[in-house]
């Protein structure tokens, strides 16, 4: 029988919704299984993780929350919790982590652990071993197979998945391991939450800028925009390089995956490596003074001008919209 | 544990080049296509240097795995500073779990302060090999370093990851992959792809590594063109663009 084991990724008491973008993924293999049962549980390790689990618990398609508690786990150190996830791995027949820096640091790990190779950014389930995923900074598309027999480790492109809905709670079983942990890694620091701000990775709409913001201070005339809309803010490469802004705002094949409602992209010419991360996006809206720049290629609306004089003008109009619906 | 500093390259076809799917399905278009180091490995080569310059380490080392041509960028990296470079010839591309026994095997060798790979390789966006290495070395590792110092014994890494700036401390021999604003590669220049051509430049089997099996697990059924977007409309204005929106229903 197959069974499938999600590992949860969190921070600060809260479940990261990726997670909920695994166990859709999950149940994507479950359905694939069929009529074979093939049940879900999720992995929750921590120090202390009682939000997290119950948090877990309640995504639709979840058998129960496996509540590993240790000391040693408190931050996600993936020499730390590889071990623990490998000596789960036994009772399941795929394990799964999210395509993000948590997960792409970790898995691999896991997978070299229990000495298979791993799928990297899932994107569709064809059989429970047949899987597409993107390469060459989503430019070509592949259909991978592994032998049937072989436990698949993979992460999820969280870009490709919808969260798995809320429904009634699965139970939480806790779970001791003997396994022994290296001391050759510690935790220093982590920059602390961005808070206030929507969620890059989740947000329903995000405003991107690039190197033709040319400072930070302008890249304030962005964030204006971003909060009349209530959207996100991203940036390309060239503008984190330029350090117009810190490294989570990068949009790309080598920063984040995104896949919002609306995605504009202010003065992003659009190189391949940037639009890999903006291909899922519903809408695409480019403001780009050269008429032939690549973002065109990709843009639903496009406008050709000067960025500083079209993006005052658009969040005027944009909050006018707002008052006279309100009133 | 030597004083020296191993660095994993691989060549891959060119970032600026627009990769294309052959028609029969049956892989990329490589024939006639531009070929460089993996754009992470020159950065993990630099920050090698970068420690040498620093008199943290002795040797460089470039390690790489592929077919006969990767001697290209081998030298390429010798041109750059590495003393000395290993390719483990293979005929065929090879997973990254046994990219990573190969590396273990080279590691075990060399016994190397610390092991230096990209991050990902542009190619397969796999990001896996180093942290593979690692699990099998069982060593540290510190994925994805935008800065890096040494004090000896100790690595403290600080790592992009997708809530900011995260740092860590590990102990040495450790695995370290590295990330884009980690540092600025430098220009090769003339004279030293002079001198790199009598730079030692070894080229090993598998076997000789002692690793028999390294055949595929994984079987890429099929490589296709992703869809492309339907073509999209121009506005003039901000006020048409704001229109625009409304009717896709976006606002
Ligand atoms: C290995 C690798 C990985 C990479 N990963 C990423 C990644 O994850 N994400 C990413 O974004 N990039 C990535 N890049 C970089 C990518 O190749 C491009 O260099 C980068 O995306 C360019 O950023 P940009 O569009 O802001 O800058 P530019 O390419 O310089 O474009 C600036 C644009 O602004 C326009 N402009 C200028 N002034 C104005 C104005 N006043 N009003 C309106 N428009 C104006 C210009 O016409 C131009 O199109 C990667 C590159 C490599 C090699
Ligand atoms: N064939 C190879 N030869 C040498 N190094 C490699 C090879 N494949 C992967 N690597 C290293 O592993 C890193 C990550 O690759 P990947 O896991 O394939 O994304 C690369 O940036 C290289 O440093």
């Amino acid at each position: 029988m197959s069974a499938i084991l999600v590992v949860a990724e969190h921070a600060g008491g809260r479940l990261n919704p990726s997670t909920a973008k695994c166990v859709s993924c999950a149940v994507a293999i479950a359905a694939a299984c069929a009529p074979q049962a093939a049940p879900i549980d999720v992995a929750v390790l921590g120090a202390e993780v009682a939000p997290v689990t119950a948090a877990a618990a309640a995504l639709g398609g979840v058998r129960r929350v496996l509540s590993l508690e240790r000391a040693e786990n408190a931050a996600a150190l993936a020499a730390v919790w590889a071990p623990q996830i490998a000596a789960l791995a036994p009772e399941y027949t795929h394990v799964l982590g999210p395509s993000t820096t948590f997960g792409k640091d970790l898995m691999p790990r896991v997978a070299a652990l229990l000495g298979v190779g791993q799928v990297s950014d899932l994107m569709a389930v064809q059989t429970p071993h047949r899987f597409q995923r993107p390469i060459y900074a989503s430019n070509v598309l592949v259909s991978v197979e592994l032998p049937a027999q072989q436990r698949v480790v993979a992460t999820v492109r969280t870009a490709s998945f919808q969260p798995a809905p809320a429904a009634g709670p699965a139970p939480i079983e806790a779970r001791q391991l003997q396994v022994p942990l290296p001391g050759h890694t510690r935790f220093v620091a982590r920059s602390p939450v961005n808070a206030g701000r929507p969620d890059l990775q989740t947000a329903a709409r995000v405003v991107s800028g690039g190197r033709a913001l040319a400072s930070s201070d302008n890249f304030q005339l962005l964030y204006r925009l971003a909060d009349a809309l209530g959207a996100a803010v991203g940036a390309s490469r060239a503008a984190v390089d330029a350090g117009y802004v810190p490294n989570d705002l990068q949009v790309g094949q080598t920063g984040k995956i995104i896949a919002p409602e609306l995605y504009i992209a202010l003065g992003i010419s659009g190189a391949i490596q940037h639009l890999t991360g903006i291909k899922d996006a519903r809408t695409i809206v480019a403001i780009n003074k050269d008429a032939d720049a690549p973002i065109f290629e990709v843009a639903d609306i496009g406008l050709v001008g000067d960025l500083f004089q079209v993006v005052p003008e658009l969040e005027q109009l944009i909050r006018a919209r707002r008052a006279s619906a309100h009133s | 544990m030597s004083r020296s500093i191993l660095v994993a390259i691989k060549r891959v076809i060119d970032f600026s080049v627009h990769v294309r799917v052959k028609p029969d399905g049956s892989g990329v278009v490589t024939d006639g296509v531009k070929m460089s180091i993996n754009p992470f490995d020159e950065i993990a080569l630099e920050e090698a240097l970068r420690i040498r310059e620093r008199g943290l380490a002795d040797e460089i080392i470039a390690v790489s795995v592929g077919p006969a041509d990767v001697q290209q960028q081998l030298r390429t990296a010798l041109a750059m500073g590495a003393d000395r470079a290993v390719l483990v010839q293979v005929a065929e591309p090879l997973e990254p779990l046994v990219i990573a026994r190969l590396l273990l095997a080279l590691v075990q060798r060399h016994q190397p302060l610390l092991v230096l790979l990209g991050k990902q390789a542009i190619d397969d966006d796999n990001t896996q090999t180093g942290q593979m290495l690692a699990a099998l070395w069982d060593r540290p590792q510190a994925t994805f370093a935008s800065k890096l110092e040494l004090d000896g014994t100790r690595a403290r890494v600080t790592r992009e990851i997708d809530a900011g700036l995260e740092t860590l401390e590990v102990d040495l021999p450790a695995v370290i992959t590295t990330d884009l604003r980690l540092n600025e590669p430098r220009y090769v220049r003339l004279p030293e792809i002079m001198k790199a051509r009598r730079k030692p430049l070894d080229t090993l089997t598998p076997a000789e590594l002692g690793v028999a099996d390294t055949a595929a697990v994984m079987r890429v059924l099929e490589y296709r063109t992703p869809p492309t977007r339907a073509r999209g409309v121009r506005v003039g204005s901000a006020a048409e663009l704001v229109a625009a929106l409304e009717q896709r229903g976006v606002l």
